[in-house]
């Protein structure tokens, strides 16, 4: 039954009914193709989406200085509100949910690193030792900052591991000196952060930072992670900062300008829900395309049967038994599903591995993927499909009396 | 080579029964050149199907070369008409997508012979019916006689013990008709025996042996005699 004089009848057969050949494949390679470019580009969105919390903590809280634009207690609005260490010890002792918390000075500046004969601009952002948690960045050799560099003003540095393979190539950096902006760092760690383009930098004591730009006490941002805290105990916390400020600064509570409080629980839950619904959503329009390919594929498949009636009538005629037709329908059905298929696969794999070569990426699409293992499940139901709604028209028509099969048109 | 005692066939159209075939007794022997002529609705295209094992039967017996033609299965009957049996048509009954060649060496592929082997084997049929200019042409390409030229090569290519041709020259004109028939006496020269169904009298005057149908039932051959007189004397 399988062997090659088989296949070569097979192949002759489907060469050259290439109308019919090219219905069955164009319908389950289009909807395998389409499975696969939903899939991927679902994957994208979510991938786009993820990349926008960079692998950062998620349950965090952003506090930044702003303007008042409300009067208060006799004081004019547009008076700028400048943090400062002491408000970050107040909000690290007022709020017990509050597990990691850093703050950064003047975290936005890029400068000058020269190691030897090396130089190259990267960010430097000095911060508090908690930071590493926050970032979710991971320490390659070395260690991260600590509160003895905290407050002994120590010069030391961590950089990201591109600017230790800029600076430093093979060489080990770990407890050598750079040169950052006219002053000599140590080197005492390197790290990695999974997150977006957050390795490009180094990190220095916030301490140090302050004393070195006469920063005095100033800080720009607190970032706070408030650990299990749900959404509901997160936005309490937003207001209590607000409160906690507000009191601290002289500044209206309801003054939004004053103080900026980012929550990115909110965030993150919103983003993950629409996520969620744009899962729920391929996912269904995967499934009634499956379901298309299947009626589509079977349809075509019960036509071919009864179009071929004469032919099978001419074959038994010739002596061909009731096995041999059925097999004959039924593996040219599975060969042609099948390469369909798998044609149609390819070209799924293919675009969306040519979206991610050019780059099509933006806020919200990144590095599209591909599900195989649904690729591989949904061709093979396609060709099972296919295969059944052959067997049962197959099998009546190898049944009924040639001359009966003969009559026909 | 073919025995038929008391084949009786009915047709079932709703709940009403049309009896085709009455009673049938005859006896072809082996090389034989036999016609069965009758009118439309005389039952003969139904007994050459039965005969040919295209289609079945409800009484009687029929014996194929001392074997038994009743309740075969599908597969029982697919290997007897295999390779005992070879058909030619009225419509020819060429697939369309296979040229003259493919077509003749079929029946050799359901014998499990090599494709080298049954394309060879294919040629000289061909050859033999005139037409291996044309193997490499589809049915489509053609003309009638042609077609059933083929149709006779992809018969004989079984190496078959009994041809059955139904109306064979029914859509050819009557120089073609008499091409086929030329070829049909020398198969049967070769000691296969055929069995032609036709209503034209030119056709089954080439015969050996005229079998007679009317509703449904062979005329004896006295009613033949007279029946034959009568044309003479009409003439």
């Amino acid at each position: 039954m399988f062997n090659r004089d088989n296949w070569q009848e097979i192949f002759e057969t489907i060469s050259k009914n290439k109308l019919r050949t090219f219905l069955t494949a164009f319908s389950v390679a289009w909807g395998i193709f389409i499975l696969v470019v939903l899939s991927g580009a679902g994957n994208g969105l979510r991938n786009g989406a993820q990349s926008q919390f960079g692998n950062d903590a998620a349950n965090s809280i952003w506090v930044d200085g702003g303007n008042t634009s409300m009067a208060y207690n006799g004081l004019k609005p547009n008076r700028e509100i400048k943090l400062t260490n002491e408000d970050f010890s107040v909000l690290k002792d007022q709020i017990k949910e509050i597990d990691n918390a850093s703050a950064i000075y003047q975290g936005h500046n890029s400068k000058t690193l020269s190691y030897k004969k090396e130089h190259a601009g990267f960010l430097v952002r000095p911060v508090m030792p908690d930071h590493q948690n926050l970032e979710c960045a991971v320490i390659l050799q070395g260690r991260f900052l600590n509160m003895n560099d905290i407050n002994n003003y120590a010069k030391v540095c961590v950089m990201g591991k591109p600017v230790k393979e800029a600076l430093f190539k093979e060489e080990d950096a770990v407890g050598k000196y750079i040169d950052v902006a006219g002053a000599n760092y140590m080197v005492i760690g390197v790290f990695n952060d999974p997150g977006n383009n957050d390795n490009n930098r180094i990190y220095i004591p916030l301490t140090t930072a302050q004393r070195a730009w006469n920063g005095k006490n100033y800080v720009e941002t607190m970032w706070l992670s408030t650990g299990s805290a749900g959404i509901e105990r997160s936005e309490e916390i937003t207001k209590e900062i607000r409160q906690l400020m507000a009191r601290r600064h002289n500044f209206n509570p309801a003054d939004i300008d004053a103080l900026g409080v980012y929550n990115n629980n909110v965030q993150y839950a919103r983003t993950m829900g629409m996520l969620d619904g744009i899962k729920i959503f391929v996912t269904i329009i995967g499934i009634f395309t499956l379901i298309a390919g299947i009626v589509g594929v079977s349809n075509i498949m019960m036509i071919i049967v009864k179009e071929r009636t004469k032919e099978i009538g001419i074959r038994k005629a010739l002596g061909a038994t009731p096995l041999s037709i059925v097999s004959q329908i039924i593996l040219e059905s599975v060969f042609i599903t099948g390469a369909a298929g798998y044609t149609g696969l390819v070209l799924g794999v293919a675009l969306i591995e040519g979206m991610r070569k050019i780059g099509v990426n933006s806020d919200f699409f990144k590095d599209p993927e591909i599900d195989f293992g649904l690729a591989i499940f949904s061709t093979i139901l396609l060709v099972v499909s296919g295969a059944l709604a052959g067997l049962i028209p197959s099998i009546r028509a190898a049944r009924i009396e040639p001359v009966v099969a003969l009559r026909e048109d | 080579m073919i025995k038929l005692n008391n084949i009786q066939k009915a047709y079932h159209i709703g709940k009403s029964e049309f009896k085709v075939l009455k009673g049938i007794n005859a006896h072809i022997k082996e090389g034989e050149f036999v016609s069965i002529m009758g009118s439309s609705g005389s039952g003969k295209s139904t007994l050459l199907n039965v005969l040919g094992i295209l289609d079945n039967y409800d009484s009687g017996e029929y014996y194929l070369n001392g074997t038994l033609v009743k309740n075969l299965s599908q597969t029982q009957a697919a290997h007897l008409r295999n390779k005992f049996l070879g058909f030619v048509f009225q419509s020819f009954n060429l697939l369309s997508f296979k040229n003259a060649m493919e077509n003749v060496a079929l029946p050799l592929y359901y014998q499990k012979v090599s494709r080298k082997e049954r394309n060879k084997l294919a040629l000289e049929y061909l050859d033999k019916v005139g037409l291996k200019d044309w193997a490499h042409h589809l049915p489509s390409e053609l003309s009638g006689g042609q077609k059933q030229r083929v149709a006779i090569a992809r018969a004989l290519i079984g190496k078959p013990k009994v041809i059955f041709a139904d109306e064979p020259t029914g859509a050819l004109d009557s120089t073609t008709s008499l091409e086929v028939m030329d070829l049909f006496k020398g198969i049967n020269a070769q000691g296969i025996t055929l069995v032609v169904v036709t209503h034209e009298n030119d056709i089954s005057k080439m015969t050996d042996r005229i079998i007679r149908l009317k509703d449904g039932l062979i005329v004896t051959e006295e009613q033949e005699t007279t029946i034959i007189n009568q044309v003479i004397l009409n003439k």
